[in-house]
């Protein structure tokens, strides 16, 4: 398969601020994303889609937590953990987060030491990056274990709303395993990076297209989409 | 208040490289995106400060509208740093960053209807089949 040339011009680039830009580089039968390539393209168009799925889960969440006439059991005690004699409240959730947000710093830091090609840190921030995110899952095994223990069933729960252990599983499952195919997306480009396979542009046994650095940029971007849809679920299932 | 500063100088910034897009198109991207570490390192601090702060809204157990906001802002201001500064939005091209940042706002339309429709399913159920004690 021939490499798609980046087709900019001058002509092409230069445009109006705004709208007026916006609808120049939409019309006319063109690219429209001029200085994206379809790799950094594709990957944005399925995190949009991505999005779309999380707010189905987020919104049927909300439907059934807002319908129902039974109390929602409370997430700060729900997920609340004994430490040293003290009951702290959603200290196990706060801890994730931090872990999550951690390993998105790593991974900004690779990718900017990969366009630097520098092959080293590159490969090891994304390591990092994968520890990071592995820890999360193992965190997340551990939590799913303690609520079956305790009873929760998608079906019901010892503390109120039935829908509340459904909800539960399908959104933190779906999202932990997003991070666990993150952590094997990032493993496996690591991996490349490592080997020097982008100083020179190895070609790829599945796509069979020289590879860039610029994977490392994509990956970051599904990476921060785990992070992102994380804020989201922190904020309305775990706080709320 | 200092997280309004934060955002204010993210909105600078952003201008600023539109305004460079602008004037040199090719060079930004040909490069791929480089930006200086101390920015990511800044975002990540401020990412930490803004989950401590929306951890202690459940550790100080506010209620009410209070709550809600604060968790609202807090996670707002942690979503738009990662999609701005992490995955490198605001130096995108704006045609890749409507396409992308549009159509998720389209979803709160879908909340609206949500909203009304488990009000009244929640209606239905309060007259119907509360338990009659």
């Amino acid at each position: 398969m021939a490499e798609t040339a980046l087709t900019d011009t001058v002509a092409s680039t230069m445009r109006p601020a705004g709208w007026r830009g916006i609808a120049a580089d939409w019309s006319s039968d063109q690219r429209a994303f001029k200085n994206v390539s379809w790799g950094k393209a594709m990957m944005w168009i399925f995190l949009l889609s991505d999005t779309f799925i999380f707010s189905c889960f987020l919104l049927s969440y909300m439907t059934a937590r807002m319908s129902t006439t039974v109390p929602w059991p409370n997430p700060s005690e729900v997920f609340a953990l004994n430490v040293a004699g003290k009951h702290i409240p959603l200290i196990l959730i706060a801890i994730m987060t931090f872990i999550l947000i951690s390993s998105s710093g790593t991974m900004a830091m690779a990718v900017n030491f990969g366009y630097r090609r520098d092959r080293a840190k590159t490969a090891a921030l994304m390591l990092a990056t994968a520890a990071f995110g592995a820890t999360f899952v193992g965190m997340q095994a551990f939590e799913w274990t303690k609520l079956i223990m305790e009873g929760v069933r998608p079906w019901g729960n010892p503390w109120g709303a039935p829908q509340f252990g459904s909800c539960f599983f399908m959104i933190t499952g779906f999202h932990g395993t997003h991070v666990t195919i993150g952590v094997i997306f990032l493993i496996a480009i690591a991996r490349k990076v490592w080997r020097g396979d982008f100083d020179v542009e190895r070609r790829g046994f599945f796509t069979s297209r020289k590879g860039h650095y610029e994977i490392v940029e994509i990956t970051g971007l599904y990476w921060h989409f785990v992070d992102l849809v994380w804020v989201f679920i922190f904020a309305f299932f775990y706080l709320w | 208040m200092t997280n309004v500063a934060v955002q204010l100088e993210g909105q600078q910034h952003s201008l600023q490289a539109h305004v460079h897009d602008a004037l040199a198109p090719a060079v930004t991207h040909t490069k791929g995106q480089q930006h200086p570490i101390k920015l990511y390192l800044v975002v990540w601090g401020w990412l930490f400060v803004l989950s401590t702060c929306s951890y202690l809204v459940d550790f100080f157990g506010l209620h009410g509208h209070l709550r809600w906001s604060l968790i609202l802002l807090f996670m707002v201001l942690k979503a738009g740093l990662i999609v701005a500064v992490f995955m490198h939005m605001a130096w995108e091209r704006l045609a890749l960053a409507y396409a992308i940042l549009l159509p998720p706002v389209l979803v709160l339309v879908f909340v609206a209807i949500m909203v009304f429709e488990s009000d009244y399913t929640h209606l239905l159920r309060v007259v119907f089949f509360a338990p009659t004690a």
